[in-house]
């Protein structure tokens, strides 16, 4: 179950390997807490999950884990949809800096203590970007090759 | 799924009409919508995107349909919704309506969905509050809200994505002259492209709609078989002043969209109506309830429109209170 909008492009490379049952894309604009924070103008998507999700195990996908807080709008959005058996969370990075209690079950790159708390991780996935890239961006007052 | 620039900002926090709408935050509307039509589907019919804030309907004039739809979309949204209904008579207008207005806004009100029987009334009512305010029709102005819908309804049959209507052709039948309906159809459709057409007797038909880009035409027969689109408008018998019609028969002869003229049509027109229906007059049974309806589809995306306005005109202005140096939030 990818999130958008760019955990749904991971979900589907990873569909492709594991071949689960079902693939689904969550749109979580209209759960997250932070709407008033956010820069840009909140684009509500569609949500695809042409499924029943009950009693499922579903894997949550994300591209990067900071605050959590995608993450729990995801979880109360897939509780909105149904009641799935088990929900597993598998993230392309973790770059800590974590503001609820929520831990990753797979993690591609681990980036935890490895970066200041400034610095901003970006990642590109065709087709939304011209390439696949993780980019780490340090934030201001620091120098650092990324 | 095209991509909006990284930054445009919905900046409205009202929403009045169509005609001072631009053509982008028109399209953005509906795109939004669209990401709301999946959740009167879900098995729990409610997001928490509005949640803590409070919803008014206010309205001055008659209303079911409309004032439930909005009702729903706020609950959908997690909203409180309070209905005030006030019917008032035409001379308590004016300071009245700010009064109340301003009485409602001081109980902590987010959203005020406004009916009035007079045109510009809401206009005016936005100027004297500081809430958000919806148009739920004024006098015979705007309908902001069913123009979208209808829009949404035409996108969604002939597959335009990207709510680019060129090409289509849609015909708007009846009562133009005191339609609110029609003419937030008309400035939708036409930003998006459309051609449109509107018909009825020359009575119903002011011929200051043909500056705006429209086509006019009182031969229903010879305008039929060339539209993608009919929509058929309810003679608005509340609002009319004076003897327009020779009668009912008459106008159902020339105007009403029975089964027999349908055969003039192009086998897969998309039929609209914005109801409530006058069965047996603009038209029949056969039609209202035949394959080529649209006319329960409009009732359900009126809803996903509906929730996408309350969500807009809620969030405008949030790009300011973005809090510095922080990025998008995982």
């Amino acid at each position: 179950m990818g999130i958008r909008s760019r955990g749904d492009i991971i979900a589907g490379q990873l569909a492709k390997q594991l071949k689960p049952d079902h693939v689904g894309t969550l749109d979580i604009t209209l759960y997250r807490d932070d709407l008033s924070g956010v820069a840009a103008q909140p684009v509500v998507r569609t949500t695809e999950i042409p499924f029943a999700i009950d009693d499922l195990d579903v894997v949550l996908v994300d591209d990067v884990l900071m605050t959590g807080r995608s993450v729990r709008a995801a979880i109360q959005s897939l509780m909105d949809l149904g009641r799935p058996r088990r929900i597993w969370l598998a993230v392309l990075v973790d770059r800590g800096g974590r503001e609820l209690p929520i831990a990753a079950d797979f993690v591609g790159m681990d980036l935890r203590g490895k970066i200041a708390t400034g610095d901003q991780v970006r990642v590109r996935l065709r087709p939304t970007d011209p390439e696949d890239a993780i980019l780490i961006e340090p934030g201001p007052g620091r120098n650092v090759s990324a | 799924m095209s991509e909006r620039p990284a930054e445009y900002q919905w900046l409205h926090n009202h929403l009045l009409g169509l005609e001072e709408l631009p053509v982008q935050d028109i399209r953005f509307l509906l795109q939004t919508a669209k990401g709301f039509e999946g959740i009167s589907t879900r098995s729990v019919k409610k997001v928490p995107a509005l949640r803590g804030k409070v919803v008014v309907n206010l309205f001055f004039e008659d209303s079911t349909r409309t004032r439930t739809s909005f009702q729903l979309a706020a609950s959908r949204l997690s909203a409180d919704v309070i209905n005030f209904e006030a019917k008032v008579s035409s001379v308590s207008k004016g300071e009245t309506l700010r009064d109340t207005a301003r009485n409602i806004e001081a109980m902590g009100v987010d959203v005020i969905v406004c009916r009035h029987n007079l045109s510009g009334a809401v206009h005016q009512l936005a100027r004297s509050v500081a809430c958000s305010v919806v148009n739920a029709g004024d006098g015979q102005h705007e309908h902001p809200t069913q123009g979208l819908l209808d829009i949404y309804t035409v996108a969604k049959r002939y597959g335009r994505e990207d709510y680019n209507l060129a090409g289509l052709t849609v015909a708007i039948v009846g009562d133009i002259a005191h339609s609110r309906v029609a003419r937030s159809n008309i400035y939708g459709l036409l930003k998006l492209g459309a051609k449109v057409i509107l018909v009825g007797p020359p009575t119903l038909l002011p011929s200051g709609f043909a500056e705006l880009g429209c086509e006019l035409s009182s031969d229903f027969d010879a305008v039929l078989p060339r539209v993608d689109v009919v929509n058929m408008l309810r003679i608005q018998f509340e609002r009319i002043q004076g003897q327009v019609l020779p009668s009912l028969r008459e106008y159902q002869h020339f105007f009403g969209l029975t089964r027999k003229r349908m055969r003039l049509a192009r086998p897969d027109v998309l039929v609209m109506h914005p109801g409530p229906m006058n069965r047996g007059v603009e038209i029949d049974s056969g039609v209202a309830d035949g394959p080529n309806s649209a006319i329960l589809a409009q009732v359900a995306n009126g809803l996903a429109v509906r929730m996408a306005s309350l969500f807009l005109v809620t969030s405008s202005g949030r790009g300011e209170l973005l809090e510095k140096g922080r990025g998008e939030e995982n």
